[in-house]
């Protein structure tokens, strides 16, 4: 056959047109179908500009004052204006965010991993894991300055607590999906334990580990902007306190529009990061 | 059955083979004191009906399987793990999703830590019609295309036996007729000794030397059927009346297995010493 006619890789689609490249896993988190089109593409821009246009003018018509609700337009010129101010505390979160996720993600993949291997060790463990998932680590904030004070440890610590036990639970869901097929295809060719993990079972997990990590971030990101709002003079969640309790809405609609436009980006980020390497799952 | 003795000594030799697997409800005896031998550069085909040990039985030539009793000889040697010499087609294709057509087949060798005989790869891709599409995902391809890879795979480095689990079970009746020509031609162009688990009672006429029929849980060996048509055979032989009557014997077997375990040989003629 020509090479012509070969179907590039990922780039398949489905009957539906759909894109096919990315994982069952991954789909949980992608809210409904690509985008394909340029229509698409303008539609959804018209959205936004009914929508931020809407609201700039019933807030005018109501002359809404801008400490309860500042207009589209304000926020935008607070954005271009204080994001000098802004930008350092910006810095801050990231530091958080990348230290805590970094760490979180690395012990939990790591214990994920060897967990796995011991049914009876992950019985024992998975119910304190779900605690850890379950409790908002923002609780241990206030425990966790007294202890560190206003730097930055209390928070790395409190983001790596809330995106590690994240990123483990996913990933160990990844491991544990042993399809003894494939398992038994290794072997039979001899394959070694430790080869049967890294090119068969870490393989088969990586599309959970995608969506482990993208949800571990999310909450670190969330963790990260509350444990600043809880103590500590900088970050981002202390803007947010701060412009708030001096009124300052459109500062603060400011920082919001920022961490939104955070959120999306790690989103896209691991989004794509699945899509190009865990694209088999379809 | 179970008293004849080859003269040379098989390629591969199943003595006594029980299996048990540990169950939540208790021991299920799966095979049962299987004996089979197999000479070298022969088609053996295992039948018999769904649930009798029929992958059981293969899982544990290869290796795969450790037997509660009995054993496997591998030209006089035991089997007690996987073996070099061992090609596995498995039930289903098996290809790991991925990795493209290359990789799988280059993945025995990554595991062994051999090089990959390139020439005999190509030609064998070749053969099979699947020159070209090293770079596609076992997704882009037919549900055939990946039943022929696997098979490239597992002749990729040259197993002195290949063991086929219902190697074209899902396949469709054209593309399997296909499948088994391909494989007679492989078979023709470089012998390899080949077990063959089929629920085609036609594939297992068309390809084999000898038919095994295997008896409902726990699975024994029935009935040794001999085919004694000549090589290369054509599609023809199909419809002779001595293939519909074989046909209807094993088919017999098969399904009336409760009732009598041990069905005497086919009246077809007999042209090799059964075991
Ligand atoms: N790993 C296992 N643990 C427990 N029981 C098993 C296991 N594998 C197979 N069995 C049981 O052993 C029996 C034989 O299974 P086997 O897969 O060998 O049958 P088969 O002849 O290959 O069936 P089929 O034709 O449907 O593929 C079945 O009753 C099955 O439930
Ligand atoms: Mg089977």
């Amino acid at each position: 056959m020509s090479e012509t006619d070969a179907i590039p890789e990922f780039k398949r689609k489905d009957a539906a047109g759909s894109d096919v490249g990315i994982s069952g896993g991954m789909s949980a988190l992608a809210a409904g179908p690509g985008i394909r089109s340029l229509s698409e593409v303008l539609a959804i821009i018209a959205v936004a500009v009914v929508i931020i246009g809407g609201t700039e003018l019933l807030l005018n018509i109501f002359a809404v004052p801008h400490f309860v609700l500042p207009k589209p337009s304000q926020i935008a010129v607070a954005l271009v204006t204080d994001f000098p101010l802004i930008a350092p505390h910006l810095g801050h979160t990231l530091v958080e965010l990348f230290a805590g996720f970094g760490i979180g993600a690395v012990v939990g993949l790591i214990l994920a991993a060897v967990i796995t291997q011991f049914p009876f060790a992950e019985k024992i463990i998975t119910p304190y894991i779900l605690l850890l998932v379950t409790t908002p680590m923002l609780a241990l904030v206030p425990l966790l300055i007294l202890r560190f004070g206003f730097g930055y440890e209390p928070r790395i610590i409190a983001v790596a607590l809330a995106s590690g036990p994240m990123v483990m639970i996913n990933a160990a869901t990844g491991f544990r999906r042993v399809d003894s097929g494939k398992i038994a295809l290794a072997r039979s060719y001899g394959a070694s334990t430790l080869q049967i993990f890294w090119k068969v079972r870490a393989p088969m997990a990586l599309p959970m580990i995608f969506v482990g990590l993208m949800v571990g971030s999310i909450f670190g990101l969330l963790t990260a902007v509350g444990a600043e709002m809880v103590g500590g003079g900088f970050g981002l969640g202390n803007r947010l306190t701060s412009y708030s309790s001096m009124i300052q809405m459109p500062q603060f609609f400011a920082v919001v529009l920022i961490l939104s436009i955070l959120g999306i980006l790690i989103y896209v980020l691991f989004f794509l990061l699945g899509k190009k390497f865990a694209s088999w799952e379809a | 059955m179970s008293a004849a003795a080859p003269s040379a000594q098989p390629k591969l030799r199943v003595k006594n083979a029980t299996k048990a697997y540990n169950t939540r409800s208790g021991e299920l005896v799966a095979i049962d004191r299987c004996s089979l031998d197999v000479k070298a550069g022969e088609i053996v085909s295992i039948v018999g009906p769904s649930g009798c040990g029929k992958t059981t039985l293969l899982w544990s030539m290869s290796g795969l399987h450790k037997l509660s009793s009995g054993e496997v000889l591998l030209d006089g040697k035991p089997v007690n793990g996987p073996n070099p010499e061992i090609g596995m087609v498995f039930q289903d294709a098996n290809l790991l999703p991925w990795r493209n057509l290359d990789a799988n087949i280059n993945f025995p060798f990554e595991i062994k830590g051999t090089k990959p005989d390139r020439a005999w790869i190509d030609d064998l891709l070749g053969r099979v019609g699947l020159s070209g599409f090293g770079g596609r995902f076992p997704r882009e391809l037919s549900g055939g295309m990946q039943q022929r890879a696997a098979l490239v795979r597992a002749l990729s480095f040259k197993p002195s036996v290949l063991l086929m689990d219902e190697p074209f079970g899902a396949l469709d009746a054209f593309t399997r007729e296909e499948m088994n020509q391909l494989v007679e031609e492989i078979w023709m162009a470089a012998p390899t000794t080949i077990v063959l688990i089929t629920h085609s009672i036609e594939e297992a006429i068309f390809l084999s030397d000898r038919i095994v029929v295997m008896s409902p849980r726990p699975g024994r060996v029935a009935a040794v059927h001999d085919v004694p048509f000549a090589r290369p055979r054509s599609l023809e032989i199909m419809s002779t009346r001595e293939v519909f009557d074989l046909t209807n014997v094993i088919k017999r077997e098969i399904v009336g297995e409760q009732k009598s375990r041990y069905v005497r040989s086919s009246d077809a003629p007999v042209a090799q010493s059964a075991v």
